[in-house]
């Protein structure tokens, strides 16, 4: 069985990956029908089917992002910011079949030239799936506490 | 300021310059609140956002609180959202169903009309104190057009669908998607800010002078995604043909051939093969309901209007409804929505969300780099003792129609702008 110490050190080495822009690395951690939402501040619980997100990737649009944010030319991550994220609170909360269902409490620090420091303080909530005996991730949702973004202003890296 | 006229518009010598002072002077701020943003007509929000009576949305516009409701009969209504007896917020939520609204301070509470309808102690107050005299103020002017509604601090302001000009048209266009003339927005709310004027949004929502330079890594997702790019032809930049159009007032539009797939109805392999079918669906009623020709227009159309001074209906890869206002001469904050049909299928409404996020929004492939460029404009406009003026004089030595790529749309918001803001103040 799969314990919260195993969980723990594959979120911090997610966040690693994603702290040094070690973006394709990061999508090996993906399932390939992974997702990655941010939900709008005051619905965290909502479908993006029916709501207007900020980020409700699939795979594919999950990949195409990384390739965007490799580019030069995606001005609002270029040069890219510097982060700092803190995992924290993590909690199995669910065990079904392969899969777990993950929560933590998040701290991103988003740092740009000539800025104010800008925190994303939230919750991840988290589909991990045993794949060949590894763990991945199947979906990731960031839910933002802020009530809205507000001066955080847009979501242009990987949250 | 800088003791120069705020817009320079001379025809004979091709040259259309604004003055960077329009866009970093706190003085020139507080101008526009009292004659642009008290003086026309501002979005408030749309009568889909508030159903049944005692709905209730707060808003701050022109930079006061309201309560944008239905009252106890369902009509829309707007109040200000402040109490009669100190001032304070009768409703600080942001929204929910209400019957009627409080004030916590002293107690004091309103009904669904208005109405002061209950004041702890009333019997300590002077005999002549009467509940009536103070129900909840409405702006002067609250007038709706198509379901978009607008609030007026003028009374003497001429009615909004008259001062909607040509615009109307392109507002028709939008709300023909629906086979009932009814659009809603969607559930979900983007507010962010931009570290830049108000002004700088207004141009940037419409012009597609800057789309193959800011936009690239967004064109390059949807060739990849397999949307064919033709060549653009001579003369273009863009791979379709496009038009600017002044639309009266300071409303103005780009209009362009789509082609880069839109909701309703134009079909891209980015929607999914199983989306085409809804698609056809949706553009067979189209034409049955409004005939070939209008039909195409609405379908296959892409639209980004302005209306004066701070709503866009950008209608391409989905419908945003987006409205911005100033917090600071250098900082805004900007809300936008999705709209669409209210027959819309979930699959389709899946597809319009979907399609939303692709290019709009902080989290999208193409809002993040608008809103790093409209940041760096204003870095940059640090400078404007030493350069004072900007350049916007594309197009305007051609007779005749005017591309989406020229900018006769953008002048035509600076024209009105600068006969409402009057002379320029001396330093």
């Amino acid at each position: 069985m799969i314990s919260r110490e195993q969980v723990e050190d594959f979120l911090y080495h997610e966040a690693a990956l994603l702290d040094s822009w070690r973006l394709d690395e990061w999508l090996g951690l993906l399932t390939e029908d992974a997702r990655y939402w941010v939900p709008p501040n005051e619905s965290p619980d909502a479908d993006p089917a029916a709501t207007l997100f900020i980020i409700a990737d699939d795979i594919q649009r999950i990949r195409a992002r990384v390739t965007r944010l490799k580019d030069s030319d995606a001005h609002a991550e270029y040069p890219h910011s510097r982060t700092r994220r803190m995992i924290t609170n993590v909690r199995i909360v669910g065990r079904a079949a392969a899969e777990l269902q993950v929560v933590s409490n998040f701290v991103v620090y988003r740092f740009r030239r000539e800025e104010r420091v800008r925190e994303y303080v939230g919750a991840y909530r988290y589909t991990l799936r045993q794949v060949g005996g590894e763990l991945k991730i199947a979906k990731r949702v960031a839910v933002l506490d802020a009530l809205e973004l507000g001066t955080l202003g847009s979501v242009s890296f990987i949250l | 300021m800088n003791g120069r006229p705020m817009v320079l518009n001379d025809a004979a010598q091709g040259r259309f310059q604004v003055n960077r002072a329009a866009l970093v002077d706190p003085r020139v701020l507080e101008l526009e609140q009292r004659r642009i943003f008290d003086k026309c007509w501002v979005y408030v929000g749309h009568e889909s956002e508030v159903k049944a009576a005692g709905d209730f949305k707060t808003r701050t516009v022109s930079g006061r609180p309201l309560i944008f409701c239905r009252d106890s009969g369902a009509a829309v209504r707007v109040y200000l959202n402040s109490c009669r007896h100190r001032g304070a917020l009768v409703c600080r939520e942001a929204e929910g169903s209400a019957r009627g609204f409080m004030c916590f301070y002293h107690g004091w509470s309103y009904d669904l009309d208005g109405r002061l309808d209950g004041v702890p102690g009333e019997s300590a107050y002077p005999p002549s104190f009467d509940k009536r005299d103070y129900p909840l103020i409405e702006p002067p002017r609250t007038e709706s057009y198509r379901g978009f509604v607008f609030v007026n601090f003028d009374a003497g302001a001429a009615p909004l669908a008259e001062d909607l000009a040509g615009a109307r048209e392109y507002i028709d266009l939008v709300v023909d998607q629906s086979p009932s003339g009814r659009m809603e927005i969607i559930r979900g709310v983007q507010e962010y800010e931009i570290k830049a004027n108000w002004k700088l949004l207004v141009e940037n929502s419409f012009d597609d002078y800057h789309l193959l330079t800011t936009h690239s890594t967004w064109l390059n997702y949807l060739k990849n995604a397999g949307v064919e790019m033709k060549r653009p032809q001579k003369g273009h930049l863009l791979p379709a043909h496009g038009v600017g159009k002044a639309l009266g007032n300071g409303h103005a539009v780009v209009d362009n051939v789509n082609f880069r797939g839109r909701p309703v109805a134009k079909w891209i392999p980015v929607y999914g093969e199983e989306a085409k079918t809804e698609i056809s669906r949706i553009r067979e009623e189209l034409v049955a309901r409004l005939g070939e020709e209008r039909a195409a227009r609405v379908a296959d159309t892409n639209r980004n209007l302005l209306v004066f001074p701070n709503l866009v209906l950008n209608d391409g890869s989905s419908v945003t409804v987006r409205t911005f206002y100033p917090v600071a001469a250098d900082r805004m904050r900007v809300r936008a929505w999705a709209l669409g049909p209210v027959e819309e299928t979930p699959a389709a409404r899946a597809v319009r969300l979907d399609s939303f996020l692709t290019f709009y929004g902080p989290g999208g492939f193409a809002t993040p780099d608008d809103i790093e460029a409209l940041e760096m404009v204003q870095a940059g406009l640090a400078t404007w003792r030493e350069q004072p003026w900007s350049i916007m004089s594309r197009g305007m030595a051609k007779e005749g129609e005017q591309l989406n790529t020229d900018e006769l749309h953008l002048r035509e918001f600076w024209l009105r702008w600068n006969a409402l803001m009057g002379e320029p103040v001396e330093p």
